[in-house]
């Protein structure tokens, strides 16, 4: 028998192959964003979709994101299926009325009559030497909006079936990808049709010991950290909740009464970020069961500086997680 | 200015009929205001009132020249562009009363009724907060191959609101099916628009390509021959423009805005109602080339006055929504 070798992709061609396989679906589906079409954006993930789809269905904007934001809430209300495209992650800000005032409340204000079927895709992640306004995880303060659900897919094949979904979702989506995990990450991903439903947490790692919560690119540090408390006999669960909203409550907090320790691990801001609502919900479901407080760990709460050494050091990693983690578990 | 005269080859199209009706639809929009006022007075409307009391021969002349599948966004002094659209006065009331009967089942206000079967798109608390709304639905009327039109109505303050340059320059760029209206009421809440508005109106939407127009907002034959002439030149295709209507907002910013000397003296405002007010002008030119006479407008009146004290006491009469609905419609 011939070896079955699974396919593999990365992480970016993952988000392509879903774009492109919900436009040929859906003649409705259609790309807005600076750089889109024939450039394919800076980071190359969207090459090949103007040629296959034209430039009436990758449309190539000004730098106006609040203008095309904007165009997109109503462009969905009307009857297509908008994606726009969010270079950075750090230009939301620029975004903020017509995602928050707009699209997030259409549907509830007027009382159901009109929908928002609109995707948007933006980008998370330090590291990579883009200074301050270039590398912030803002995911948070879109999950802090009710009307609006928000992704966070940490591997190729999430980021496949998660995308699938929200384009097929009736509601305002923001879909955060990790830049760093674009060219750089690569995993198994089946050809044949598959989506991910929301609000379903992955337990991306069974463990007995602790739980080692982890959104986006967090989630692979989870996984390098539960490898080396593996060698000094800790064995890490890793939960990958891949939706801030829907939040899949049930798992998370299933998993650190099973474990009775819990680290939740994200990019974003520690200060006010995800990681409090998510250890929230595991203190206030799990409370009888812990035996630790539950720990965030985020990003720094200062700008994320330029300097390589400086920006190293803003965010978790394996290292990092692995030593908190340890000290959890009572180990010195 | 584009003034009545120089579109008589227009109206001439327009039969005496149709400037009945419009006669009517003005003077319902003023009696609807009228018990929006003493709702609010006798402290039974919840909330803001902002009254379109002087204005209303642009939602009419306008709304007039759209077809019911075409498109409108509107602002939060918004009730005459929706009752123009076609919006029926009792759920209009049982919406600015919260009441489960309302266009949003209560759950949007005076400030933000919508209402599909009519086109319309909503209105909007945010100045300038629809101007992406009314220009992605052209798009998608554009994409879809409909032939509907969007008209964005807004205020001057909204001139203020740089997202509105961004979408002007996207629509110019892509040729869409929008009117961007602007109602120049002279007064941006509490202060005139000249202390906040440097150079010409119509040459912003100029620079972008736009064709722009000016128009007397108190002659609802010029507003109307003009939006006759724009939704023509955006149904076939030629893309999008802008019409500047100069008109004035009898009563304060909202219902509670009394005292006014500070901004604006009595004599402006009487100088208004008795020599540019729409209703009277209209009227005496129907009086005037014998298509209508003093009897008809007093009983256009009586008519009017009954409808709108039926639908007060349907509004008044409706129950509020169940609490448990607070939850429902924040997603589809």
């Amino acid at each position: 028998m011939p070896e079955v070798i699974a396919r593999e992709l990365t992480f970016g061609q993952a988000v392509r192959e879903a774009l492109a396989e919900e436009m040929r679906r859906d003649t409705r589906v259609c790309i807005f964003g600076e750089d889109v079409a024939e450039a394919g954006t800076p980071f190359k993930v969207l090459s090949g979709l103007v040629e296959e789809f034209g430039i009436e269905r990758v449309l190539d904007t000004p730098i106006s994101e609040a203008g095309f934001t904007g165009i997109a809430v109503g462009a969905a209300m009307a009857g297509l299926r908008p994606i726009v495209d969010i270079m950075f992650g750090d230009f939301i800000t620029l975004t903020m009325d017509q995602m928050v005032n707009q699209a997030a409340k259409v549907h509830y204000m007027s009382g159901g009559a009109w929908k928002v079927p609109m995707v948007m895709r933006t980008t998370l992640g330090a590291t990579r030497r883009s200074g301050a306004q270039h590398s912030q995880s803002l995911h948070a303060w879109f999950s802090h909006v009710p009307g609006l659900k928000v992704v966070m897919p940490s591997t190729p094949y999430d980021a496949k079936g998660l995308l699938k979904t929200a384009i097929r979702d009736e509601n305002p989506v923001v879909f955060f990808e990790d830049k760093m995990m674009y060219t750089k990450l690569k995993g198994p991903v089946p050809a044949e049709e598959y989506t991910i439903p929301f609000g379903v947490a992955d337990v991306k790692r069974v463990g007995r010991d602790i739980t080692l919560v982890g959104t986006s690119s967090m989630v692979q540090v989870a996984l390098g950290a539960a490898t080396l408390l593996d060698e000094i006999g800790i064995s890490a669960e890793v939960v990958d909740p891949r939706t801030m909203w829907p939040l899949d409550e049930k798992t998370l907090i299933e998993s650190a009464k099973k474990t009775s320790r819990a680290i939740v691990i994200d990019e974003g801001y520690e200060r006010y970020g995800v990681t409090a609502e998510i250890a929230a919900v595991i203190a206030e479901g799990a409370f009888y069961d812990l035996d630790a407080p539950v720990k965030r760990m985020g990003a720094m709460h200062i700008p994320i500086p330029f300097s390589p050494p400086l920006e190293d050091a803003t965010v978790p990693t394996e290292k990092s997680v692995f030593e908190v983690a340890r000290k959890l578990c009572g180990r010195s | 200015m584009t003034t009545a005269t120089d579109n008589s080859a227009a109206n001439s199209e327009v039969q005496a009929a149709q400037w009945i009706r419009m006669y009517r639809q003005m003077v319902s929009i003023r009696l609807f205001e009228e018990q929006v006022n003493e709702l609010y007075t006798r402290a039974l409307m919840p909330g803001l009132a902002h009254l379109y009391i002087g204005e209303e021969a642009v939602a009419v002349g306008i709304c007039e020249a759209l077809r019911r599948d075409d498109y409108i966004t509107s602002t939060h002094r918004g009730h005459g562009h929706c009752l123009a659209k076609g919006a029926s006065p009792d759920r209009m009331f049982a919406e600015l009363l919260g009441k489960e009967a309302g266009y949003c089942k209560g759950k949007g206000g005076s400030m933000h009724i919508a209402d599909p079967a009519t086109g319309n798109l909503g209105a909007n608390a945010i100045v300038a907060g629809s101007v992406g709304i009314a220009t992605g639905a052209a798009l998608s009327a554009k994409r879809l191959g409909t032939d509907r039109v969007a008209v964005c109505f807004f205020g001057e303050g909204a001139l203020g609101q740089g997202v509105l340059y961004e979408v002007m320059n996207v629509a110019s760029l892509w040729k869409l099916p929008v009117i961007y209206v602007c109602e120049n009421n002279l007064y941006t809440e509490y202060t005139h628009y000249m202390e906040t508005t440097a150079g010409d109106i119509p040459a912003r939407a100029a620079a972008f390509g736009l064709h722009a127009e000016t128009v007397d907002g108190q002659d609802v034959r010029a507003v109307h021959a003009a939006a006759r002439q724009l939704v023509d030149i955006a149904r076939r295709g030629n893309g999008p423009s802008f019409l500047l209507c100069n008109t004035y907002r009898y009563t304060g910013h909202h219902v509670g805005d009394i005292n006014r000397e500070y901004y604006r003296s009595k004599e402006e405002e009487k100088h208004w109602k008795t020599e540019r007010d729409a209703i009277k002008l209209l009227g005496a030119w129907l009086i005037e080339q014998g298509l209508a006479d003093s009897t008809q407008f007093a009983a256009i009146q009586l008519e009017v006055e009954s409808e709108m004290k039926k639908a007060v006491e349907f509004a008044v009469a409706a129950p509020y929504p169940d609490v448990g609905e607070a939850e429902d419609d924040v997603y589809a």
